[in-house]
């Protein structure tokens, strides 16, 4: 049985972040385009900005496609659990990477609210995003422990979920019966896509660009 | 061919008295915003000395310019591919504490403090947190401090002089010092927009400026560590890098740069060059000691009529190349080749170029009195203070030869100029002396003009922008109406 609650969170929610997202993201980017910034502060702190950033990056990034692979590609994974040393396997990189991620994190915070100079350019979407950010990955670890084997009941249960959501049927019979972890970090997860496009997160879209493949030498004349 | 304009620039060395003048020109228009502090687009430093951010010139730790790689020239920080794995965290990035701390003072405090024993202070406030902090080094901090054991006895350019050489640079009745003011060099083969992975910097086709989109610029930050200058900046508050326009309104509006204009010593040229932009690869990848002449064959004769087909061909305004015709730049850079650019081995291939001080090689004399007459009558050039090693290093890509060119050129104008007004040397001699150092009597007497007598427009030759007509190929002009300005409808700030 749904409640209100699970439609609101599971039905609706998911749109709403997507729809901000996309509508604010566009937006900010045609009339905004001054604010799509990193907001690098390796210049104020050139040491610890190693350990911090180097360590969440890649662990993000090697997380998130984990999360894309299983949704993306279900029924490969499921085949690639079935022997259990290759599930164990999977299932501890991705539990490395997320404490990579959270160590990242952890660097991350430390290091911008213990130095004055960084203090002064935090701003307050800077503590929002860094505590929603804690929390999808502490529950995301814990789930890890506490529920495991999720890189195979994530293909079975939630990637038919997620493709739900995509053709504009939701259905959330897969999720109703989940743990409250669980709940909470899909939950969270739809709050970090709607508040993304209000933070610096929007450096990710402005990641993909011809520079692999340019001329060296960008030339621009007069009403070009 | 493909004929290029680009307005490039002289620093005559010779006349630099280090008032920092153009600093603060420059800064009063450009830098003093929030984030923007702590640049000097403008700076002048004291050499020998470790300049401004410190040891900009150590490319061992900064990583600036290109490099030989495998028979073709390559970033020597992060281009193309190691992009990828050192964007998270740039490996050769300078840090504030390389640059300075930038700071005020507590002014307030002088009015409001109560009444004690003491006088009250002004102390120092940072203006990066707005607390007090102790001032350990600023953006001149070693103006004037030749012969000074930690900065002037650190210069990379000191490289390669033997022990004696160097004691010689610290010994009490021997300093020596000379100013070296530097802004963006606008290059031809430029690192910073080489190494940018959005895209942001470029080059301006018309006149050669190098700039940062604003709108562009994600701070990736590949631009300051690339840059061997160090001569872009990262805005710490924006998060956007930042770097000299070379005053482009005003340039666009016939006036020179701010830096330009307020030179007290009027040391400084601006003018056309019409280059040949097809060589640009070939001429950056030539072996260290064939780059100045490499450059300078690159630089084109705005009077060959081969020369002026091509310019016209590639849209190049007829205004623009009589600016060109008449460029002081063209003069001292391709025809008398006294003016050399700073360290082209970095192979970005600079287009400002600096006339090699003079000063502190003449003065150096036993106390026999000002000039011996002697057999080798440019004898003390070679026997200078400032040995010839360390001005090669900078000004003439590791070689001494192309400096000692400019040098004894420079002498013998001056001797002939001594002969013809002063008379108390021999116009024979002095004559001699010109054709020895591959210069004539009609050369020397227009680098004497060119050199002391210059007015503004001889200094200045800015050729018409052509904006108006530019906008009206495009549009109607009454709608451009509304977009002209930078195209900010609200002032830069940081995030959303």
């Amino acid at each position: 049985m749904s409640s209100y609650f699970d439609i609101l969170m599971f039905a609706a929610l998911p749109y709403v972040a997507v729809f901000t997202l996309l509508l604010v993201s566009i937006q900010r980017y045609r009339s905004q385009s001054f604010t799509f910034s990193s907001l690098s502060t390796q210049l104020l702190e050139n040491k610890r900005h190693f350990w911090a950033m180097v360590p969440f990056h890649y662990g993000i990034l090697a997380v998130f496609a984990g999360h894309l692979l299983a949704f993306l590609m279900p029924r490969a994974i499921l085949s690639w659990n079935s022997a259990p040393m290759r599930l164990y396997l999977l299932e501890v990189t991705g539990l490395a990477c997320a404490v990579l991620t959270l160590v990242g994190l952890i660097a991350m915070i430390v290091r911008r609210f213990t130095n004055s100079k960084l203090r002064v350019v935090s701003t307050p979407a800077d503590v929002i995003l860094y505590a929603l950010l804690v929390f999808q990955v502490v529950t995301g670890i814990a789930i890890a422990v506490i529920h495991p084997w999720g890189s195979s009941w994530f293909a079975a249960s939630l990637t038919p979920y997620l493709r739900s959501l995509f053709i504009f049927n939701p259905d959330i019979s897969y999720i109703v019966g989940m743990p409250m972890l669980i709940k909470l970090h899909i939950i969270n997860a739809f709050l970090v896509v709607g508040f993304f496009p209000f933070t610096r997160l929007v450096h990710i879209l402005v990641i993909p660009n011809p520079y692999l493949w340019r001329k060296p030498q960008v030339v621009r004349w007069y009403g070009e | 061919m493909n004929v290029r304009s680009q307005i490039s620039m002289v620093f005559h060395l010779d006349k630099c008295i280090g008032c920092h003048t153009c600093s603060i020109a420059c800064k009063n228009i450009w830098t003093d915003r929030k984030g923007t502090d702590y640049m000097w687009w403008n700076n002048v430093e004291t050499k020998p000395g470790t300049g401004f951010p410190a040891l900009w010139e150590d490319q061992d730790k900064f990583k600036g310019g290109w490099e030989k790689h495998n028979g073709k020239i390559r970033l020597k920080s992060t281009g193309k591919g190691r992009i990828i794995p050192n964007i998270f965290h740039n490996p050769n990035m300078p840090s504030m504490d390389d640059y300075y701390e930038p700071w005020t003072y507590d002014y307030q405090n002088l009015f409001n403090a109560p009444e004690g024993p003491d006088q009250p202070t002004a102390k120092p406030i940072s203006m990066v947190t707005g607390e007090y902090i102790d001032i350990e080094s600023g953006p001149n901090w070693d103006d004037d401090l030749g012969g000074s054991p930690i900065y002037a006895a650190n210069d990379p350019n000191l490289e390669g002089l033997t022990k004696e050489q160097r004691l010689q640079l610290m010994s009490i009745e021997q300093l020596v010092f000379f100013y070296f003011p530097r802004i963006c060099n606008h290059c031809m083969n430029p690192a910073c927009v080489a190494s940018c992975p959005s895209g942001a910097l470029y080059k301006r086709g018309e006149d050669g400026i190098v700039l940062v989109d604003q709108k562009r610029c994600r701070a990736w930050r590949s631009c300051i560590a690339a840059c061997p200058y160090k001569k872009v900046y990262f805005n710490w508050f924006t998060g956007k890098s930042e770097k000299c326009i070379l005053c482009f309104p005003r340039i666009e509006t016939g006036q020179a740069p701010a830096c330009f204009h307020s030179c007290v010593g009027r040391i400084r040229y601006l003018g056309v060059l019409l280059y040949d932009a097809d060589r640009i690869e070939e001429v950056s990848n030539l072996p260290q000691e064939e780059l100045i002449d490499g450059q300078r064959s690159m630089i084109l004769d705005p009077n060959d009529s081969h020369v002026i087909e091509n310019a016209l061909k590639n849209g190049i305004a007829e205004s623009t190349i009589k600016s060109a015709q008449e460029s002081p730049v063209y003069q001292y850079v391709k025809v008398w080749k006294l003016a050399l650019p700073p360290h082209i081995e970095y192979r970005t291939l600079p287009m400002l170029f600096y006339v090699p001080p003079m000063a502190p090689v003449m003065a150096q004399q036993k106390a026999g009195g000002l000039d011996s007459i002697s057999e080798n009558l440019f004898h003390d050039i070679e026997e200078a203070r400032v040995p010839m090693k360390f001005l090669g290093n900078l000004l003439g890509g590791g070689q001494e030869g192309k400096v000692l060119y400019a040098l004894r050129k420079e002498k013998s104008v001056r001797w002939y100029r001594r002969a013809v007004t002063v008379g108390d040397v021999d116009l024979e001699t002095a004559e001699r002396m010109l054709k020895e150092a591959d210069c004539t009597v009609k050369e020397a007497q227009a680098i004497y003009e060119l050199t002391s007598l210059c007015t503004f427009d001889q200094r200045f030759v800015i050729p018409p922008a052509h904006r108006e007509e530019a906008i009206e190929a495009l549009k109607d002009p009454m709608e451009h109406k509304q977009g002209t300005g930078f195209g900010f409808l609200s002032g830069p700030r940081r995030g959303l």
